[in-house]
């Protein structure tokens, strides 16, 4: 085979295809050396290298005209790409149905940091609005030089490009660079994942002059997803492939002493892999790798110390254990000087269980690892980060893994989805052959990285008219950062693990986000060491708005136990302590929008069913959320029914209303699940948390009946994100609603039946 | 192993397996139809679910043998882009999408429950769909997708 051209020799090649358009403003070494020799060009027949300085991997203009946007992150079910492509329209002045979102794929994207932190928008849509407004520039410029019409007397109509004064003067974008590569330096920011951006010469267009942003455009997943046109990663399969299940051991803190291969000779083709404490099966059949997982006698050394404290003493556990790390998020005026002055002080803990993932399907992945390259197939939130942990975990260069994100069976933060593209690549390479691993319905559960469990200390002084003087909320916990975020470092893996690689814990946690404006306040976070340093099925990770529902189930329920201690309405006194006007007004919408009156006498609590409403409100990466969650409590069953909510919902810019709803919607029933039903069961050395009976989550039966919405638009706001903020309000507006219905306070999750039954007992 | 005939989506098939195997693996890696998804093996979450001779089951614990003879339906017999099931032109309709994983448990299973009781009620559907999961909070949106395809039939 030839090798392919270098770019320099093919640019001086194919000087001839050069549009030049002349000299340029942008600053940078690379764009200088480049158009000394080449000028700013359009239409070069090659697509350069892909990285986040050229032009080309970040968009692309067909020969039909079609636009292709190269997106470094992917839609995990939010339709953030119809948001995409609306941002791209918009800046370079086509329909949004002729563009196209390209996601996640190694091999044709630039490393936006994948799916993480509500940064689809916030931070993802940055560096395609850039190159949408720059890709216009080119080739508004082009069609300048080919119609003889200068660059500001030409205006841009869905790929039409043609003289203001004179319509009959055009061209299009297909017959100025369809097919054709634009070959252009932009300004990379140098940074890589979430906050990678470009700067480029365009000016991107003002919010006023938006047409497409702002409006709802239907998601494009529909048919895929409903009539099922597209495939899942479940769904790849290669010629060759052997299925495969990784063999956990059964309880926490084991190696493997032997494992007998005999177990299953009975299998057709099975057969056992196994490097270290790692071991799974294999066979051409899926049934057939199922069957001999489950008759694989393998023999276990048991730690000789039972790994983990007694489920009920978690909590205790976390209290008495020593601090690896503290922060101090917030610290202003003298809180200890408070008290000591104080009228009155108002003290409570909050507790919060480990809750997994356990996304709808066990993680699955294709590998195909081959001496000349890998290519991995998987559902992860992160493939590029997958790309490097593939890379170190077989010893080879990353530019030789390709990684193709395809719809998978759930996400919502670091759940199995990693270790399974890991599974996959270390199963094939010991193998020879593609394999496709999936979980089984335990390995989703009891085995992924879990949402940490903590414990949240709050106290506030209160002057003689009940004005809150200091305020103090500390929460402790495991660190949400002790498997990282992603898994490109094969340590933070099970597979990584199991085979030797010494696990690297990062501390982190965090604090209240809210613009109280307490006279003395300290917001601050302690994290403890793992109960398990390696392989735990405890370990934590980032579960959906890491530690956010956490926290604000123990803040936003103690200012309403100020609220309550200063004999105020809970709306009324939030909005006395809120700083920030946007957050005042996201309150009020939701009170507003929810009919929210202050309670003139006592509530009737004499019935079996209770009713009560409650408000929460949080900040989240500079989006404000507020909900009113109205509730029933049956005192018999001690069942609770979030029937409604009003959410208003403030992230700047909105992008697609109706998505945008969507995308609240799921939060608040995803919270309402946290809030009522979540929390991994485990003993001394194992989480008996292994199916939907052992971790139940929210059934239809206790779905809402109403979600209201209220979208609070701010145009002249750059947008933030939707993807996680109103998650961490729901658990404390239940709770708060709860303390309404029966004047008793939960200051435990999650609100199970039994747990409140035991509460009203109490009572 | 046993050759098991049957049809699936009005086609006849043979699959020579163990009839012990649940019917799901005969689907997804014989006859490489994945519309139902394995989501749990437990039969607790729906994902699975075909319509064997109309009645909606969960394929991941039905036997092989169980479908010998019979008529299976899978969601893309029960509706395709073109003549789409009035249950999934409204899911279309209202948006129901997230992740979609659990999809074709909701589609199958309601199906079945509006064919014997097509103006069932809030409550009626709410226990009728009982069990099914839905891990991106869909469920409000389902509600309401039902809801629009008993309007489109009635």
């Amino acid at each position: 085979m030839n090798a392919p051209l270098s770019r320099r020799e093919f640019l001086k090649a194919s000087g001839a295809l050069i549009v030049t358009a002349g000299g340029s403003a942008l600053a940078g070494d690379a764009f200088a050396q480049r158009s000394s020799s080449v000028g700013v060009s359009v239409s070069i027949g090659t697509k350069p290298p892909l990285a986040p300085a050229e032009l080309d991997s970040w968009v692309a203009i067909a020969p039909d005209g079609r636009v292709t946007a190269f997106f470094g992150k992917m839609d995990m079910g939010q339709s953030l790409d119809i948001a995409i492509a609306q941002v791209v329209a918009d800046e370079l002045d086509v329909a949004v149905d002729k563009v196209d979102v390209v996601m996640g794929d190694t091999a044709l994207t630039c490393n936006q940091g994948g799916a993480s932190g509500s940064t689809g928008v916030y931070l993802g849509a940055r560096p395609l609005r850039n190159a949408s407004a720059e890709a216009r520039r080119l080739l508004v410029q082009a069609a300048s030089q080919k119609l003889g019409v200068p660059a500001e007397q030409l205006r841009v109509d869905d790929g039409v490009v043609s003289a203001v004064s004179d319509p009959s003067k055009k061209t299009t974008y297909a017959e100025l660079i369809g097919g054709r590569y634009f070959n252009h330096p932009v300004e990379w920011n140098k940074q890589t994942g979430n906050p990678m951006d470009i700067k480029v010469q365009a000016k991107v267009k003002s919010p006023s002059e938006y047409r497409v942003v702002g409006k709802s455009y239907t998601r494009r997943d529909l048919a895929g997803k409903v009539y099922r046109t597209e495939k899942y990663v479940t769904d790849i399969s290669l010629p060759g492939m052997l299925h495969a299940r990784v063999i956990r051991p059964t309880r926490a803190a084991c190696t493997v002493a032997s494992v007998d291969e005999k177990s299953i000779a009975k299998v057709k083709g099975a057969r056992v892999v196994r490097d270290k404490d790692f071991v799974a099966v294999l066979a051409p059949r899926e049934w057939d790798a199922v069957r001999a997982s489950q008759m694989l006698k393998v023999d276990w050394n048991h730690a000789k110390q039972a790994p983990f404290p007694e489920m009920a003493g978690l909590h205790d556990h976390i209290r008495k254990a020593p601090v690896v790390k503290r922060e101090e998020g917030t610290k202003r005026g003298n809180v200890d000087a408070a008290f000591k002055t104080a009228a009155r002080t108002v003290e409570a803990e909050y507790e919060w269980p480990f809750q997994s993932h356990a996304s709808m399907g066990p993680a699955c992945a294709v590998a195909d690892v081959r001496a000349d390259g890998v290519t991995v197939w998987s559902g992860t939130q992160k493939p590029h980060f997958t790309q490097l942990g593939v890379a170190r975990l077989l010893g080879v260069p990353p530019e030789k893994v390709h990684v193709i994100w395809v719809y998978g069976p759930g996400s919502y933060g670091r759940n199995d989805a990693g270790d399974a593209a890991l599974d996959a690549a270390m199963l094939s390479k010991l193998a020879g052959r593609p394999v496709r691993v999936q979980g089984m319905r335990n390995d989703g559960i009891a085995w992924d990285p879990k949402g940490p469990a903590c414990v949240h200390r709050a106290r506030a002084a209160l002057d003689a008219s009940g004005k809150v003087t200091g305020y103090e909320f500390v929460s402790k916990g495991f660190s949400r950062i002790n498997i990282q975020t992603n898994e490109s470092d094969p340590s933070h893996s099970l597979v990584g693990m199991s085979t030797g690689l010494p696990p690297k814990p990062s501390e982190g946690f965090g604090t209240p986000a809210e613009s109280y404006g307490f006279e003395s306040k300290l917001l601050a976070w302690e994290t403890i060491p793992p109960l398990l340093d390696s392989c735990s099925p405890l370990r934590t990770a980032h579960l959906r708005d890491p530690v956010g529902p956490e926290i604000h189930f123990g803040s936003e329920q103690f200012v309403d136990e100020l609220a309550h201690a200063a004999n105020e309405d809970p709306v009324a006194f939030r909005l006395k302590y809120v700083t920030a006007p946007r957050d005042a007004a996201v309150i009020k919408a939701a009170a507003e929008k929810a009919g929210w009156q202050p309670r003139s006498g006592a509530r009737d609590r004499s019935g079996d069913v209770l009713q009560g409403r409650g408000i929460a409100y949080a900040q989240r990466g500079g989006t404000i959320v507020a909900a009113v969650a109205e509730i029933e409590v049956e005192r018999k069953t001690g069942r609770i029914h979030a029937k409604k909510f009003t959410v208003a919902h403030d992230c700047g810019l909105i992008i697609n209303p109706e998505g945008l709803r969507y995308t609240i919607e799921g939060n608040v029933v995803h919270g309402t699940s946290r809030a009522l039903f979540e929390e991994v069961q485990f003993d001394r050395d194992r989480v008996k948390s292994v199916d939907w009976m052992s971790y139940p989550i929210l059934d239809i039966k206790d779905a809402p009946e109403t979600i209201d919405v209220v979208l609070v638009n701010h145009p002249e706001i750059a947008p933030t994100g939707a993807g996680e903020p109103t998650i961490r309000v729901i658990p404390a507006a239940i709770a708060n609603a709860f303390f309404d219905a029966t004047g008793v306070r939960m200051r435990r999750a999650p609100l199970s039946p039994d747990r409140v039954k035991a509460a009203l007992a109490q009572a | 192993m046993a050759r098991i005939k049957f049809t699936v989506d009005g086609r006849a098939v043979t699959v020579n397996a163990d009839p012990g195997m649940p019917l799901l693996y005969a689907l997804r890696d014989d006859l490489k139809m994945t519309n139902p998804h394995f989501g749990c093996g437990l039969a607790q979450c729906g994902a699975c679910t075909v319509h064997l001779e109309g009645e909606a089951i969960r394929s991941c614990v039905m036997p092989l043998s169980a479908a010998s003879g019979k008529a299976v339906t899978t969601l893309k017999g029960l509706g395709t882009p073109d003549k789409p099931h009035p249950l999934q032109a409204a899911y279309v309709a209202e948006q129901v999408p997230q992740c979609g994983y659990c999809i074709n448990g909701w589609i199958m299973t309601a199906a079945a429950v509006l064919k014997k009781n097509p103006k069932a009620s809030d409550a009626e559907l709410r226990d009728a769909l009982a069990g099914l999961k839905c891990r991106c909070g869909t469920h409000v949106s389902i509600l309401r997708a039902i809801k629009r395809a008993q309007t489109q039939m009635a």
